[in-house]
């Protein structure tokens, strides 16, 4: 058994790490807004928002990211609708991750004690100065565990777009090994570099983490 | 969508509830091997000596930190590469198995360690070993800890057994993909089926270890619920 | 005029009454002190009084307006009303010095080095200049009642409504919270105090209410609720409350 790398790789391997990077930024970005929105209708709006948000939230958590993704680009263009894959990958992946960063919001946001809206609403702010200044601040940070599980999960997943034709670390990695027929060196040395990158996410996160600590208010980390 | 489509669209449905059967599979034995490995990895864990918890801990970071897709091109195309005659779904298996195990054996570590040392001395101190402690002591407290954040594994790798469609596993996914290829109008119905499949499933799921929970709930043993995507 | 009239306030939570046709006045500098059994409504009332929670029936008015009127800017009642909490209520993530400035920056809109400025003579106030960039779970339980009370100050409250502000803390701490509010009576705060604290009730109080299952049993003078009340159960609870917490203060 004899194994075989080629230093060539790196550069073509290093063009699809970015388009990676960028990819999971885009998408990251785009959930936590949608899912800030979505947890603020989940926690605070009643009647049909509440009911549309939820309904968001369930479907995406519920079912396969790879179906999102080929509804939003195949499926889509089957009915006249279609994007670029780059623009398809980060509508259904940004789409998904916003139902989990809800859901983590959501819980983080329900974590700052009532007494704290109390106090706000006490000295005179309003419902949207409260939100802003006080419970954001606290539920952020008490997200930021969770928020970082996300983001790698994320990181990780992006490898699917491949599938709709995008060159990414996954997709430059499949073409070497197959023009190459050296699979296993090939994907070694792509699934090292994605364990990089996952490490150098958790422990960046982590020195962010314990920049913004506060004494107790403390964030649960398993 | 035209009569002729709606047509295609009910045709295909016994072909892609057949695929879903094989996901079910593949459900099936990835993660009775995460189970299994996951326990195993976590004991090693929390009560192996320094070095053998170091490889252990090592080996969590590797399955958590790598793509399920690499890891399943890894083990199919690389084994194939060098002539071990490995299924699709076999490799399916043993690669999503291997990830769900360093998932779980983070589920169980948090639950041994929840159930905490002074229920080891307890044990220890009646006279048991410390096998017998960890089977009869530790881990029955710990495995119902586990069951709500283990749910979410469920429902997450529930969903990720569409990925072995990559390396050629003719599953529902895999099944969608081949009504789309003969019809792009019904491409969108089609893998909104496949969605509410997936969706019944998550549901059913969660339904059987709420009730699994509820049925050895144990009072003043409760679970922190993590609600994590694992 | 009345700084506070309170009149005919209901409030019912599912099936049960909670307040049942409350109904009192507040005179500029005076302190009223509430006192009754757990669940009889107290806190209830107050948070009525700022709309923290929305009366069903009834209504309040602050210096001639009609607060209870659906057409009035609640958010510019409150920053006139004081409140301190049980339990504090510090924001946890700011210093003691943001916590009191919050609200002058946010809901005054002072500039903010006047709000700091500010911010640090109520702290000074209250005894806690050295702790203005602690944190609320650097602090001691009473030091953090005194922050909340200057964080109410801060605001130049024409009232301040109290909830039990020494029950969450141990005896030894009481004290320090006491004298700031003795402070303020003294020095012509109007103040609506609902406690436990017997000794202040009587030495500090203007004027004693007994509630009792959503309704005001008794008002009148310290002294003469302690010493002659007219109705059996007021004397029946002193005797009670003084068995259990004593008479210090
Ligand atoms: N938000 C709420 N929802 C439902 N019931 C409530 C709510 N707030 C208070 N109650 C009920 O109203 C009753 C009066 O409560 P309240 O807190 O006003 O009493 P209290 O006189 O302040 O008692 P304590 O001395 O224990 O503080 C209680 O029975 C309580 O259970
Ligand atoms: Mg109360």
């Amino acid at each position: 058994m004899e194994l075989v790398f080629k230093w060539e790789w790196l550069p073509q391997l290093g063009r699809g790490l970015v388009l990676t990077v960028e990819l999971t930024a885009a998408c990251i970005s785009m959930g936590a807004v949608l899912g800030l929105l979505l947890a603020i209708a989940r926690l605070y709006a009643r009647g049909p928002i509440y009911w549309l948000a939820s309904a968001y939230v369930h479907f995406f958590r519920g079912t396969p990211l790879l179906v999102q993704l080929f509804m939003v680009h195949f499926g889509l263009a089957g009915w006249g609708i279609s994007f670029t894959p780059l623009v398809s990958g980060i509508i259904a992946m940004g789409l998904n991750t916003a139902a989990y960063q809800a859901e983590y919001f959501r819980g983080a946001i329900q974590a700052v004690k009532r007494g704290q809206t109390m106090a706000a609403l006490s000295l005179g702010m309003t419902w949207w100065q409260t939100i802003r200044y006080v419970i954001l601040p606290q539920a952020l940070r008490l997200v930021l565990p969770a928020w970082s599980n996300e983001l790698v999960y994320m990181l990780k997943y992006t490898s699917i777009v491949y599938l709709i034709g995008l060159p990414d670390l996954m997709g430059v990695g499949r073409t070497i090994a197959s023009t190459n027929f050296r699979f296993f060196e090939v994907y070694a040395v792509v699934a090292l570099i994605y364990l990089a990158l996952v490490l150098i996410i958790t422990f960046g996160l982590r020195l962010v983490e314990a920049r913004i600590k506060v004494p107790g208010l403390g964030a649960v980390r398993q | 969508m035209t009569a002729g489509d709606w047509r295609g669209l009910v045709e295909g449905i016994p072909s892609l509830l057949g695929g879903l059967g094989i996901n079910l599979q593949i459900l099936l034995g990835l993660i009775a091997l995460g189970f299994f490995a996951g326990i195993v990895v976590a004991l090693i864990q929390v009560y192996a000596p320094r070095p053998l918890a170091a490889v252990a801990i090592g080996y969590e970071w590797f399955f958590r930190g790598v793509p399920e897709m690499v890891l399943l091109m890894l083990v199919y195309f690389g084994l194939r590469q060098f002539h071990v005659p490995i299924s699709p779904f076999i490799a399916a298996v043993i690669a999503l198995g291997l990830r769900s195990s360093a998932y779980q054996s983070q589920i169980f570590r948090g639950a041994i360690q929840a159930v905490g040392s002074n229920q080891m001395m307890a044990a220890l101190s009646v006279g048991m070993t410390r096998f017998q402690a960890i089977r009869h002591v530790i881990l029955p407290q710990a495995l119902r800890l586990s069951i709500p954040p283990w749910s979410n594994e469920f429902s997450s790798v529930l969903k990720d057994t569409t990925l072995t469609s990559a390396i050629g596993v003719i599953e529902v996914f895999k099944r969608a993909r081949f009504i789309m290829g003969r019809n792009y109008a019904l491409a969108l119905p089609t893998f909104m089926v496949v969605a509410l499949f997936f969706l019944a499933l998550t549901y059913l799921g969660n339904w059987g270890l709420g009730a699994l929970e509820r049925r050895y709930r144990i009072p003043g043993l409760e679970a922190k619920g993590a609600g994590e995507r694992f | 005029m009345s700084l506070l009239v309170v009149e005919d306030l209901h409030k019912r939570y599912g099936k049960e009454e909670v307040l049942r046709g409350v109904s009192f006045t507040l005179e500029p500098g005076e302190t009223k002190v509430i006192i009754g059994p757990s669940g009889t409504g107290k806190s209830t009332l107050l948070r009525c009084i700022n709309r923290l929670t929305e009366p069903d029936r009834g209504r309040i008015w602050l210096n001639g307006e009609e607060i209870t009127s659906p057409r009035v800017n609640i958010y510019r009642i409150r920053a006139q009303i004081g409140f301190v909490f049980q339990d504090f209520n510090l924001f946890t993530h700011l210093t003691a010095l943001d916590n009191v400035r919050l609200g002058l920056i946010r809901v005054k809109r002072m500039p903010k080095r006047e709000a700091t400025e500010r911010a640090l003579r109520e702290l000074a106030r209250v005894g806690l200049a050295d702790k203005a960039n602690a944190y609320p779970a650097q602090l001691s339980g009473g030091q953090q009642q005194r922050v909340s009370i200057a964080r109410a100050l801060a605001m130049d409250p024409k009232l301040i409504l109290f909830d039990e502000p020494t029950s969450a803390l141990d005896p030894e701490l009481i004290g320090e919270v006491l004298e700031v509010m003795i402070e303020l009576a003294k020095g012509g705060m109007t103040m609506l105090v609902v406690t436990h604290e017997m000794g202040f009730a009587r030495s500090v109080a203007d004027e004693i209410i007994f509630m009792e299952k959503g309704v005001i049993v008794e008002q009148g003078p310290p002294e003469a609720i302690f010493t002659r009340p007219k109705v059996p159960r007021t004397a029946e609870f002193l005797r009670k409350i003084t068995e259990f917490y004593g008479e210090q203060g």
